[in-house]
């Protein structure tokens, strides 16, 4: 019965086939450790975030008037309400957190090197539209850090020159933040930006399975055909998308083998991800600032106006920048170095295992100076946060200097050909 | 089908001529969706240039008018006031107004058009709280000046011209808007001089 259902649809639509190319059969290396649980954490929390904001516009009144005592109506009057806006709004921070792991994991294994660069950038793209998602949603509740943080970073477009007072004026839709702004952001966070991040996750997703995943030991699982011994071949079945090209070794169905595996991680992610949501939902003033307590205000400025944690190192470093032109250009320009990743990377050894000590050291160092600079962002500006802010920043832009220097001619240890056991 | 022989050259040019048109269709279709984002009628309304007679301002007087939401002071500033501005210069943090806190035809030793009416956001550089004006009693925030702007939530001192003293929390001198003199007793606030 089901089966002649399923033949009438596979007759019609590829679904059996689509299952099997992309879980059932689809080979992954079968080494992967701990840092590979984040990709799917990440589809995790955009399910959450997708869910629970539906969710919350069926409460939330999107005007100047009304935003803030809605918000306040949903945490005392709705049923479950607390419970949908922690859980998107804790929601929002540990997005940020596993894709910045995530990413991290990319910069460890080299899986931003070739063949895998258009998959990197379609995953910088998405971290892009993550960044404009989360800073519009934080307009939203129309606290007082919300109307301000809006303002610095709105005003960062006024400093381009000619055209720059007219477009953060054609942004706003006002003279100042007003409920024009706060509408066509709650416009674009609930429906332009989910969709096109739903749609380049899709696309991440199809140029993952079309590269194939790396792995902690930086090697290729897919051999050129008819290299490799039978009895050397994985033993399981794989589509033959992926045996007609190539000899497959070292690697295990994702489903059921990762699915499960990924089961667990969710698991232990979500005791963290419930702890901080039921007893920490403010993240100690980092996930939801005191200042967001009362609305928004344009005639009281907070005393300090420090973005959300997950923004820090960029506001950072455009901070210790003297000039507001310059700052904001370091800033994108921090973005876009993330971005050129794939070729300021000249070497051909994937895995920092087997790279130099260069390597280890200065991805040692970036990793150092990215959370100074975002504990930095969320400090006021002293002198001496701005001097240790300007250190660490030519850390993080030196990284990718210093890369592109030793990563020529590098000393590398040899890479295995199998993966190692 | 025919068997007429294909012609490229014509098939390029259409497929050219197509496109093109299809793209100006695309740019046309993108005016709208761009200009609604531009400030709305109602709030062009809301921000729209406020006009003050400053010809009734007594000598020495601050008359407040809102614009954008904000506070503004117009005071009309004796010709002692005026004279005084400069002595208080070593005293400030910014006294030549090098920080872009006015329009350019304001950056001047009066922060202003006209020397006898100053014109300011009464809008604490600081946290946005209001300064309040003394006249004659201001020397006890400041030894030996008689006139100026305290806040009184902070403590930060402002002279007769808006510029800020140092050892204040405010960081900056008071915001000079745009504005211009339409006639020799009427003040327009948010359109600059050279501007309408």
């Amino acid at each position: 019965m089901f089966a002649n259902f399923m033949a009438w649809i596979d007759k019609r639509l590829p679904v059996t086939d689509c299952w099997n190319k992309h879980l059932a059969q689809y080979p992954a290396p079968k080494n992967f450790n701990f840092w590979y649980f984040f990709g799917s954490l990440a589809m995790l929390v955009l399910v959450n975030q997708i869910l629970t904001g539906v969710w919350l516009t069926m409460s939330y009144e999107p005007s100047g008037d009304g935003a803030f005592a809605s918000i306040e109506y949903i945490m005392r009057d709705v049923d479950y309400g607390w419970l949908l806006r922690y859980m998107h709004s804790t929601g929002a921070s540990f997005f940020f957190i596993v894709v910045y792991l995530h990413m991290f994991r990319g910069m460890m294994y080299g899986s931003y090197q070739k063949p895998r660069e258009l998959l990197w950038i379609f995953g910088m793209l998405i971290f892009l539209v993550l960044m404009a998602e989360a800073f519009m949603g934080y307009l939203l509740p129309w606290g007082n850090m919300s109307y301000w943080g809006a303002q610095v970073i709105i005003s960062l477009f006024g400093a381009i020159p000619v055209i720059g007072d007219d477009l953060t004026q054609w942004i706003r839709g006002d003279y100042v933040i007003s409920g024009a702004t706060l509408n066509r952001f709650f416009a674009l966070h609930v429906i332009a930006m989910p969709l096109v991040l739903v749609i380049l996750v899709f696309l991440h997703i199809l140029a993952l399975h079309e590269v194939g995943s790396n792995n902690p030991d930086g090697t290729e699982i897919k051999k050129k055909k008819g290299s490799v011994k039978p009895e050397e071949l994985s033993k399981f079945k794989f589509h033959k998308h992926y045996t007609d090209k190539y000899d497959i070794v070292d690697a295990i169905p994702f489903h059921p083998y990762y699915s499960v595996k990924d089961i667990m991680g969710v698991a232990f992610f979500l005791f963290i991800f419930c702890w901080v949501m039921f007893f920490a939902p403010e993240g100690g003033g980092f996930f939801i600032e005191a200042p967001n307590f009362e609305p928004a205000n344009g005639l009281k400025t907070p005393e300090h106006i420090v973005p959300v944690w997950y923004f820090g190192p960029f506001y950072t470093i455009l901070r210790v920048v003297p000039d507001k032109l310059l700052g904001a250009v370091a800033m994108f320009g921090a973005i876009i170095m993330l971005f050129a990743l794939p070729w300021f990377d000249r070497g051909t050894v994937k895995s920092m295992k087997f790279r130099c000590t260069w390597h280890k050291v200065n991805l040692f160092q970036f990793t150092i100076s990215f959370i100074v600079l975002a504990i930095l962002g969320t400090k006021a500006a002293t002198p001496l946060n701005n001097l240790i802010g300007t250190i660490a920043s030519f850390g993080y832009f030196g990284f990718f200097i210093a890369l592109w220097f030793y990563s020529k001619n590098e000393n590398t240890k040899p890479v295995p050909e199998r993966v190692s056991k | 089908m025919s068997n007429v022989p294909v012609n490229n050259g014509r098939r390029r040019f259409l497929t050219a001529a197509t496109a093109v048109v299809g793209g100006a269709g695309v740019v046309g279709v993108a005016v709208p969706f761009i200009g609604s984002w531009n400030p709305s009628a109602r709030a062009k309304a809301a921000g729209a240039p406020v006009e003050i007679n400053v010809g009734k301002i007594q000598p020495g007087q601050l008359i407040r008018a809102e614009w954008r939401g904000k506070p503004v002071y117009v005071v009309r500033r004796t010709e002692k006031t005026v004279n005084d501005l400069a002595k208080v210069d070593d005293q400030l943090r910014d006294p030549n107004s090098e920080e872009a806190q006015q329009p350019e035809y304001a950056k001047n030793a009066y922060r202003s058009i006209k020397p006898e009416f100053m014109v300011a956001l009464g809008v604490c550089t600081h946290l946005g709280c209001a300064p309040t004006h003394h006249n004659g009693d201001f020397d006890q925030f400041v030894e030996g000046v008689s006139e100026g702007f305290f806040c009184p939530c902070h403590g930060s001192k402002f002279d007769m011209a808006g510029r800020v003293f140092q050892g204040v929390p405010a960081p900056l001198n008071l915001m000079v808007p745009e504005h211009s003199f339409t006639s020799e007793d009427t003040l327009l606030i948010g359109v600059g001089q050279g501007e309408a």
